[in-house]
This record gives structure tokens, C-alpha cells and sequence, in this order.
């Protein structure tokens, strides 16, 4: 930033612009104003912004918004076409898919949200602890997450399902087993490039404990790359846990998880084709969004990559 | 030379502990499983000294680490255990199955290369325009789309609504069993002996499956060599070549593309194990007899040396094709020599 912008800009605007930060606290606001500008400035990176909030909130409103009960049958009218009773038709029961795409939502996010929970923070602390401490530790580590990365995602997923037991949980238990080395991977890389910088150094030298380095100076260094993959991540979560939903082994078929929809109206395909589609629309739409949000973050937050 | 040598024998011992890893964890995940393997074999209702006898056969009674040896010794006999299911050893079945992924997964991958390539050129020569945005959303669309909506879509569009393609399965009823089985591949063994209408047949059933696979693939593939192609044009000798007149497509082709394909082939070699990941559920949806769908019907019927020795082979493919890409890379990249 070169001088500060003189437009008739707010007070707040000024404050989160200043090139003189007074605070700690201002300083960190201003970093974020300024990537919330970039990103602001990509619109394809807002639309998927736009659409995640919505999702989360339509998903959040479900008992509000659904016209009907996820589960009421309604036996006399099942595969009805879309039309204004049902917006987006019925199913093999005749249960309304726009109030169960709701309240699927609500799992389909909600099995990210807990993937993401639960892996981030362990692949951020391993990743750095191993990197900033290197040695044996470090390589025993390296070799574990070479052995997580040699199965492609979704069968080793699949396999640990199979092993426990089908249903929501294990899914997510499962997805987070084959999900966190990358995010150790990348915490490890970024651990590597900054472990020898003049600042580490001068804070052991101040007598920081090995802990404090890590937690305190290390891993909020290491957190923008992290959540770049994170949010590139999500659209691969999502796919992954619809992905067995369909195949019978995620959530089991009364539950309106989005891919064991997709699965149980399956063969509806070519006489009522909204049946099984619908479902499959919404986990397209969730993941392009996700997607098209992390690659703006990624041209945001770490220009290197920038192509 | 020593230098070389050193590099080869640290790749080979990584691969070698990887490999190791890799049967640790199918070890582990069947003995987390909640179903006890006797009352697999033998039923509920089975004498109690039965179950004690096989306990014993089976080395259940021994310690874990010995457990773990006896599978790990079955596995460098090659042994995987029998299938539930199908009564056949699981490595047979797997042999058996492999052929028609392989050949799906070919098939994809060059439709894959051949468009994914010039799409990535093309919107890194015309970044920033239209063209460049176009491809960037349909490769964001690629791995975005879950592959079974991609697979439905073309049932309706393809098979109910143009009639142009066959629904499911490798091949027609009627052409089915009649060509002698060589490669397992049909499309190939069909060809290999004359059989041209079931070649046409199978042909016509390959093309819905490896598109839908093919489009799955080809959206990494736009995108680093969109990538690989910016940074190449960037280069000082593409200046030096605009400066002596070559035309455009000699500089992005020759000089550019020349530069990058080294580092594509390694691109291309990871999608290639990223496509067995997709081929479980493009199996599934065309009902196309490979090891994707051998693992998905071993997965519902709870047969589980069947579902860990599949993924285990998943695994040790990916392995491979990851080294054979570190390998090719080392070979053909003179910088690296």
C-alpha cells in the first residue's frame, strides 16, 4: 500500500487503511479489509461466497422455510413433476424434495463442518510441530502421511466405512482419517520456510519454550496457506461424502442426506429424471461454490500461486 | 553417478516403507471391524469347539503383531484371502476385474489429454479474456460435478432422450461371451480376433463411461497446463523468439509447449491413479464389470477380504504410478539429469 486512499472514505475505512497502525489489533484488521477488497473485487470468488451464505442460512432456516415435513408420504402423488404445490416436484413417496433438500443441507454442511473441525487443527499442530522440530519425529510423519496419500481418498474412505459401520458418522470419522495429511503436508512446508527466520531465532534466544514458538509464532503464520486448502477442500469433502451416500455406505436412506437421495430415486432416472437430479444439483451447486470461493481465496491470500 | 545411485536407492527405500505402510493400514482397519471374522465363515449357530478350532486355525488366539505377520506373509505369497462372495481367491478376482478398468481408465485418459491439453494452452496464450474465463469455469464445473450426476446426465441426454447410446454394461446380451478372452480388455480382444460387431458393440458401450471419466480428469489437467504454459511464456527465450519473427503457433508449440510437456506427463501420470477413484462410481452408475464395481458389490455384502485386498491393489497402483511419474520426469527432463 503506498499512500492512503483519499477518497471519502469513512472514518472506519480510514482506520482499517491506515499505513500507520497504532495497535496490533488495527494492524491485523487492516490486513483483513485489504484481502476482503481483493476477494470483493473477484466476482466469480463473491458468487461463491454469496451462495455458500445462502446455503448455510436456507439450511439453518429449514423448519421455516420447507413448505412440508422431509418425511411426510404422500403415497397418491409420488414422482410428481415440479409444479407449484411442489417446486421442486415429489419422489418415489410422494415427499416433497425442496423441504428435504432443506434439511439435507443441514447434514451435507453439517459433515463438512465436523471434517473440517476435527482435521484442521490436528494437521496444523502436527504439520508444525514436526516441521519446527524436524529429526526422526519429523520423518516418521512424513512417512505416515505418504502412506495416507497412496490410497485415493474415496476408497479409503469407503474402506473404513465398511470396517465401522455404514451411517453419518463414520462417514465423517472416515473422511477426516483420509483428509488431514495434506493439511499436515502444508503446515510442515510453511513451518520449514519461516523455522530459521531471524524472529524465531531471537524468540528462543529471548527463551521461549519450544510450545510457545510453535503455538504462539509459528502456526498463525502457517494458518493463511491452511485456509486456502481448506476451502479448496470443502468441494472435495462435499463430493466425497455424497459420493458415499450414493454408493450406500454414508447416510442411510429415510435420512435427506443429498447423496443417499441421489442413490434411492436412482432408478426413477428416466421417467422422472427431477427425482434422483435435484439432489445431485444442490451437492454440484454447494461445491462449485466452495470451490470457486477457495480459488479466489487462493488468488488472494497467496499470490505466489497466483496464475 | 554416486549422486544418481544415492537418489534411486533413497526413492526405492521410500517406496519400499510406503509399500510396508500401505498393508499396515488394511490390516488395521480389519481388525477394527466390528463383525467377528469367525462368525463370518462359520454362522451363528456354530458348535462352540468349531469356533475355538478355527479361532486357533486363523490365529486369532496369538497376539496382534503375530496376526500381522501371518497376513503380512500370506500377502508376499500373494495370498489375499477368499472372497465371501464370489468363492474365489480375491487376487483372482481382481485379475479378473482389472482389465475392464484398465480399459476404461485408458480410454478416459486420452480423451482427457487430448482435450485438456489444448484447452489449458489455449487459455493461458489468451489469458485474461473471455476464452480464459470459459475454460476456467468449465474446469471449475469438472471438479466441482459429482461423477454420478455426470453419469446420470448423459443417461437422460445420451441413452433416453437421443437414443444414441447403449444404457449400461460392457456390451450387448447378445454379443455377450462370444469373444475369446485374451487381454480382458474387450474393445482390444474383439479387435485382436476379428469379431468386429462386438467390437462396434463394445465400442459404442465404452464411449458414455470414459466421457464421464474423461470430463472428471480433464479439469486438473486444463488447469496445470494453463499454469505450466503462463510461467513458459514468461520466459526470456519466448521474448527472444517473438523478437526474431517466428510465427505465434511456432512459440507457443514448439518453444513454450516444448518446454512443459516433461512436467505434463508427471501431470498426467497422477490423474491417471486420480481416475481409479472416479471409475468406483462411473462403474457403479453403467454397471461397467470392473474392480470400481467389484469393490462397491464387495462393500454392500460386507466381504471384507474382498474390499481390503482391492483397496490395497488401489493403493499399490497409485504407488506405482506416482514413482513412475517421479521416474519419467528424472529420465526425460535434462535439467534433472
Amino acid at each position: 500500500m503506498s499512500a492512503a486512499p483519499m477518497t471519502s472514505g469513512t472514518s472506519l475505512r480510514a482506520w482499517l487503511l491506515s499505513d500507520t497502525p497504532t495497535s496490533r489489533r488495527q494492524a491485523g484488521w487492516g490486513r483483513l479489509y485489504r484481502l476482503w477488497c481483493d476477494l470483493r473485487a473477484n466476482p466469480l470468488a463473491m458468487a461463491g461466497l454469496i451462495t455458500i451464505v445462502l446455503l448455510i442460512l436456507a439450511a439453518l432456516a429449514a423448519p421455516l422455510l420447507a413448505p412440508y415435513s422431509p418425511d411426510a408420504q404422500h403415497l397418491s402423488n409420488h414422482l410428481a413433476p415440479p409444479s407449484a404445490a411442489h417446486w421442486l416436484g415429489t419422489d418415489e413417496l410422494g415427499r416433497d424434495i425442496l423441504s428435504r433438500l432443506l434439511w439435507g443441507g443441514r447434514i451435507t454442511l453439517g459433515m463438512v463442518v465436523s471434517v473440517v473441525v476435527l482435521v484442521a487443527p490436528v494437521g496444523l499442530i502436527v504439520g508444525c510441530a514436526a516441521g519446527y522440530i524436524g529429526g526422526l519425529p519429523d520423518r516418521v510423519l512424513m512417512r505416515v502421511t505418504d502412506v495416507f496419500l497412496a490410497f485415493p481418498r474415496l476408497i479409503l474412505a469407503l474402506a473404513f466405512v465398511a470396517a465401522i459401520t455404514p451411517g453419518i458418522t463414520s462417514a465423517i470419522i472416515a473422511i477426516a482419517l483420509t483428509a488431514w495429511p495434506p493439511y499436515a503436508r502444508i503446515a510442515r512446508a510453511e513451518t520449514l520456510a519461516i523455522r530459521n527466520s531471524d524472529f524465531i531465532a531471537a524468540t528462543r534466544l529471548a527463551g521461549a519454550s519450544r510450545t510457545r514458538i510453535i503455538l504462539v509464532h509459528i502456526l498463525p503464520l502457517s494458518l493463511g496457506s491452511l485456509i486456502v486448502r481448506v476451502s479448496l477442500d470443502m468441494s472435495s469433502i462435499i463430493l466425497t461424502a455424497a459420493a458415499l451416500g450414493f454408493l450406500g455406505m454414508g447416510a442411510q436412506p429415510p435420512s435427506p442426506e443429498w447423496g443417499a437421495m441421489v442413490a434411492s430415486a436412482r432408478r426413477f432416472l428416466v421417467n422422472a429424471w427431477w427425482v434422483p437430479m435435484m439432489p445431485a444439483i444442490a451437492i454440484f451447486v454447494a461445491s462449485l461454490a466452495f470451490n470457486l470461493l477457495g480459488d479466489g481465496l487462493r488468488d488472494v491470500l497467496d499470490p505466489k500461486q497466483r496464475s | 553417478m554416486s549422486g544418481r545411485l544415492r537418489t534411486l536407492a533413497g526413492t526405492t527405500a521410500s517406496v519400499l516403507i510406503t509399500l510396508f505402510g500401505l498393508t499396515v493400514v488394511p490390516f488395521f482397519i480389519g481388525r477394527v471391524m466390528p463383525i467377528d471374522p469367525i462368525v463370518a465363515i462359520l454362522g451363528d449357530h456354530a458348535p462352540p469347539d468349531v469356533v475355538a478350532r478355527v479361532r486357533i486355525e486363523l490365529g486369532l488366539n496369538r497376539p496382534l503383531w503375530y496376526q500381522f505377520w501371518i497376513f503380512f506373509r500370506n500377502l508376499i505369497h500373494l495370498d489375499l484371502g477368499r472372497s465371501v462372495m464370489t468363492t474365489h481367491p480375491v487376487l483372482h478376482d481382481i485379475g479378473r476385474y482389472f482389465p475392464a478398468t484398465f480399459e476404461l481408465a485408458t480410454a478416459a485418459m486420452i480423451v482427457a489429454t487430448l482435450i485438456g491439453v489444448p484447452l489449458g494452452v489455449l487459455a493461458a496464450v489468451r489469458q485474461g479474456t473471455r476464452t480464459d474465463h470459459v475454460v476456467r469455469v468449465f474446469s471449475l464445473a469438472g471438479s466441482s460435478i459429482p461423477v454420478f450426476m455426470l453419469a446420470m446426465l448423459s443417461l437422460v441426454v445420451f441413452y433416453a432422450a437421443l437414443g444414441w447410446l447403449p444404457r449400461t454394461g460392457q456390451v450387448s446380451v447378445v454379443y455377450d461371451g462370444i469373444v475369446p478372452r485374451i487381454t480382458g480388455m474387450l474393445v482390444i480382444d474383439a479387435a485382436i480376433t476379428g469379431h468386429w460387431n462386438t467390437f462396434y458393440n463394445a465400442l459404442l458401450h465404452l464411449v458414455q463411461p470414459a466421457l464421464v471419466l474423461a470430463y472428471f480428469s480433464m479439469a486438473y489437467i486444463t488447469r496445470m497446463t494453463r499454469g505450466f504454459m503462463l510461467d513458459a511464456l514468461r520466459g526470456e527465450y519466448i521474448t527472444t523468439a517473438r523478437a526474431k519473427g517466428l510465427s505465434a503457433a511456432r512459440i507457443v508449440w514448439r518453444h513454450a509447449f516444448g518446454n512443459i510437456w516433461v512436467q505434463l506427463i508427471t501431470v498426467l501420470a497422477l490423474t491417471y491413479a486420480g481416475l481409479l477413484e472416479g471409475a468406483v462410481v462411473t462403474e457403479t452408475v453403467f454397471s461397467w464389470p470392473g474392480l470400481g464395481q467389484y469393490l462397491t458389490n464387495s462393500l454392500l455384502n460386507a466381504d471384507m477380504n474382498a474390499v481390503l485386498g482391492s483397496t490395497l491393489v488401489i493403493g499399490i497402483i497409485y504407488v506405482f504410478l506416482n514413482l513412475l511419474a517421479d521416474v519419467l520426469y528424472r529420465l526425460m527432463d535434462p535439467r534433472v539429469r
